[in-house]
């Protein structure tokens, strides 16, 4: 009995201070957040089946090779190699859904004008923009951290030379720069992993700035003067003391910057600049399907459905993170 | 005489800003023997930290080392020689910033600052950080720098050391903190620390015990202290000498009962009437009068003279440099004032200071025209 309430007291005590930092923590508070917990949801969701696609395509790929043999996708009864192409007779072209009058079961969503069909293509799709939304994030973060801290760390001239010219960069309408990045890098044939790369760069200004106005007040901490003080190297100060520190407020733009970086490489495929057929990319979807607008609408509306709702899970989940990271909000 | 362990001459720091040149420390010279601690006492803006990290060679533009000399053991830390050209250029032996960050940084001379609350990283557990240190001076990698930090934590009086390795800074109170920060300062057995004020952000029970841990540690481990404080309360208690810094200057310099009983420098006889003491009983402190000028264009002649009670005329006129008025066991007790019978230029036939004491501070500083009162 005394032992009982004695360690309630201490889980009382320790709930109210002691735990009030740490990614568990941070978690739960995610959690306890309705539309924060649905975007988790909905970003779960889309991570998964990324995954499985990504795994099942290149197991069959190195395994197997590619078109016929078994893959995980093809045990799964609703799913076909989305980027097979049927011989003429085999499956009409522009289908209509299930719920269709003239639809049929075995293409629940329909089939492309190539016969394709389209819920595989939009399954696969997700992949395709997941490793969007991460990767040219995490360039633009690793860009904008090492920019930005080495710029706030230094001051001076190293700082006006940094900053000027990603600020030269932050001049230039995003899409434009983004396009010409992708053309440069690219040499002329565009893909979706020169359009994250472009992407990518042309975000590294927004995350340096976020990041140098941080360090600005983390270098003046005691800490930093303490360290420079038992002779710790430059490049160690600004990866262990600087960096950490002035982490947070990065971390939280980055989580909403994933849904901005689909969005964006969706346009970019969209206008033909990023995924190039057969790829399932949804924005090269789109791009295909807007011929097809006024005889089969659902080619359009599929994959902007799908963005839409990836997009708004990565940005409900980031408000999430945002709000249980900031200690200002609190109900 | 042996060599002192460190020895500064003339040093002068200087801030650069747009507003003029300021200048921080303004030629002090002062010795650190082995196994002593030191005083650097004065008011906020003295110089006392500028002069302290200066001693390290971490001065951020705009500020600069301009002058003087700084030897410790027999290495150059700083030193200026004139060049072929008539320019004051670095000496050749002066330490290169790579060895000064390798070799004097943390291993011989280490730092302890004044709020421990940002002096330790929040994001990493004290023990990485202590351990990290070590790793970074010694020879010891992973279990065994472990140990070390561990041990270092139980040194310095911290309980359960093992547990509390684990934790992060926000768990530690302050007086934890700053055991840490001298646990941290004291791991890698360097002959002389610098302490900024450590104290100063602590309350007076907790400082109790820093300034007996500090004095046993000290006697275990035979380092020097350059002890950087306000309070001369802290310096009677553990220095051995006393250098009472006014405006980047050291106004005096005496062995520590010297200086509390035969106190040569208004200045610090004004320190010493501003605060409480046992010895003493008064109805009412007096404080300095006035505020300290700016360092940017500090008064003609003394610079304490505009505050001064003592001041005669040719306190405007005549700046004081140091002299030796007395020497206690070999120590020399030095003072930067003119009433002292060893600078003998008029000051008893000097008529006294008539006008008011601001008006007085306003024309010798030169800078306080817009001066409401």
């Amino acid at each position: 009995m005394s032992i009982e309430s004695q360690s309630e007291v201490g889980d009382g005590s320790g709930g109210g201070t002691e735990n009030q930092y740490g990614w568990r923590y941070t978690i739960s508070k995610v959690l306890e957040d309705t539309t924060a917990r649905w975007g988790l949801y909905v970003v779960c969701v889309v991570l998964f089946i990324s995954a499985y696609t990504a795994i099942d395509s290149n197991l069959s790929v190195i395994t197997f090779g590619r078109v016929s043999d078994f893959t995980f996708a093809e045990a799964l009864p609703l799913l076909e190699d989305p980027e097979r192409i049927p011989p003429p007779g085999e499956t009409d072209g522009n289908q209509p859904p299930v719920f269709h009058a003239d639809g049929s079961i075995t293409h629940p969503l329909g089939t492309d004008p190539d016969g394709r069909d389209y819920l595989s293509r939009i399954v696969y799709g997700a992949q395709v923009s997941v490793s969007v939304g991460i990767f040219s994030t995490l360039i633009g973060l690793l860009g904008g951290t090492i920019i930005g801290a080495v710029a706030g760390y230094y001051g001076g001239i190293v700082d006006d030379i940094l900053m000027r010219s990603v600020e030269i960069v932050y001049a230039i309408p995003p899409l434009v720069l983004i396009i010409v990045f992708t053309v440069l890098i690219s040499g002329g044939s565009p893909d979706i992993q020169f359009a994250i790369v472009g992407v990518g760069i042309a975000f590294i200004p927004v995350f340096a700035r976020i990041i140098r106005s941080e360090v600005l007040s983390v270098r003046e901490m005691d800490y930093i003067e303490a360290a420079r003080a038992s002779g710790v190297k430059d490049y160690n100060i600004i990866l262990r003391h600087i960096i950490p520190n002035s982490f947070a407020p990065v971390m939280v733009y980055a989580t909403l910057q994933i849904g901005v970086t689909i969005l964006i490489v969706a346009g970019l495929s969209f206008l033909g600049y990023g995924a190039q057929p057969p790829t399932p990319d949804w924005g090269e979807m789109l791009r295909v399907s807007h011929g097809h607008m006024l005889s089969n609408i659902w080619l359009s509306i599929w994959p902007g459905l799908a963005i839409l709702i990836t997009i708004m899970g990565f940005n409900l989940l980031g408000d999430g993170i945002q709000d249980a990271l900031d200690p200002q909000i609190d109900d | 005489m042996t060599e002192p362990l460190l020895r500064v001459e003339n040093l002068k720091t200087q801030f650069f800003t747009e507003t003029g040149t300021v200048r921080a420390v303004d030629g002090i010279s002062f010795e650190v023997n082995e196994g002593e601690i030191v005083g650097l006492v004065g008011e906020s803006g003295a110089g006392k930290s500028v002069a302290s990290m200066s001693l390290m060679r971490l001065i951020d533009s705009p500020g600069e080392i301009v002058g003087g000399e700084i030897t410790y053991n027999g290495e150059t830390i700083f030193g200026l020689e004139e060049g072929p050209d008539g320019e004051l250029r670095e000496r050749e032996d002066m330490l290169s910033p790579e060895r000064m960050r390798r070799e004097i940084r943390g291993n011989e001379i280490a730092v302890i600052f004044q709020d421990p609350m940002e002096s330790l990283n929040p994001v990493f557990t004290v023990g990485g950080q202590l351990r990290e240190f070590i790793e970074l001076n010694r020879d010891l990698e992973g279990a065994a720098a472990k140990e070390e930090a561990i041990e270092m934590l139980r040194e310095v009086g911290i309980p359960d050391p093992e547990e509390r390795y684990e934790e992060y800074p926000h768990q530690f109170s302050g007086g934890m903190r700053q055991r840490v920060l001298i646990a941290m300062a004291l791991a890698c057995e360097p002959n002389l620390i610098i302490a900024d004020e450590p104290t100063t952000a602590l309350d007076v029970t907790v400082e109790g015990q820093i300034l007996d841990l500090v004095d046993d540690l000290q006697e275990k481990y035979g380092t020097s202290f350059i002890w950087v404080t306000h309070d001369l309360g802290v310096v009677a208690e553990i220095c051995d000498r006393v250098n009472v810094m006014y405006l980047g200057e050291i106004v005096e310099q005496a062995p520590v009962d010297e200086l509390f009983y035969e106190t040569s420098h208004p200045y610090t006889n004004a320190l010493l009437n501003s605060m409480p003491r046992p010895d003493r009983t008064v109805d009412e402190l007096e404080p300095i009068e006035g505020m300290m000028p700016e360092a940017i264009n500090p008064p003609s002649g003394c610079r304490f003279h505009p505050r001064c009670p003592d001041a005669k005329e040719v306190c405007t006129r005549v700046h004081p440099d140091p002299k030796v008025v007395d020497t206690v066991d070999g120590d020399p007790h030095r003072s930067a004032c003119l009433k002292r019978d060893a600078f003998d230029v008029g000051y008893d036939e000097s008529p006294p200071i008539d006008a008011e004491p601001d008006v007085v501070a306003a024309a010798g500083s030169g800078a306080g025209g817009e001066d409401d009162e």
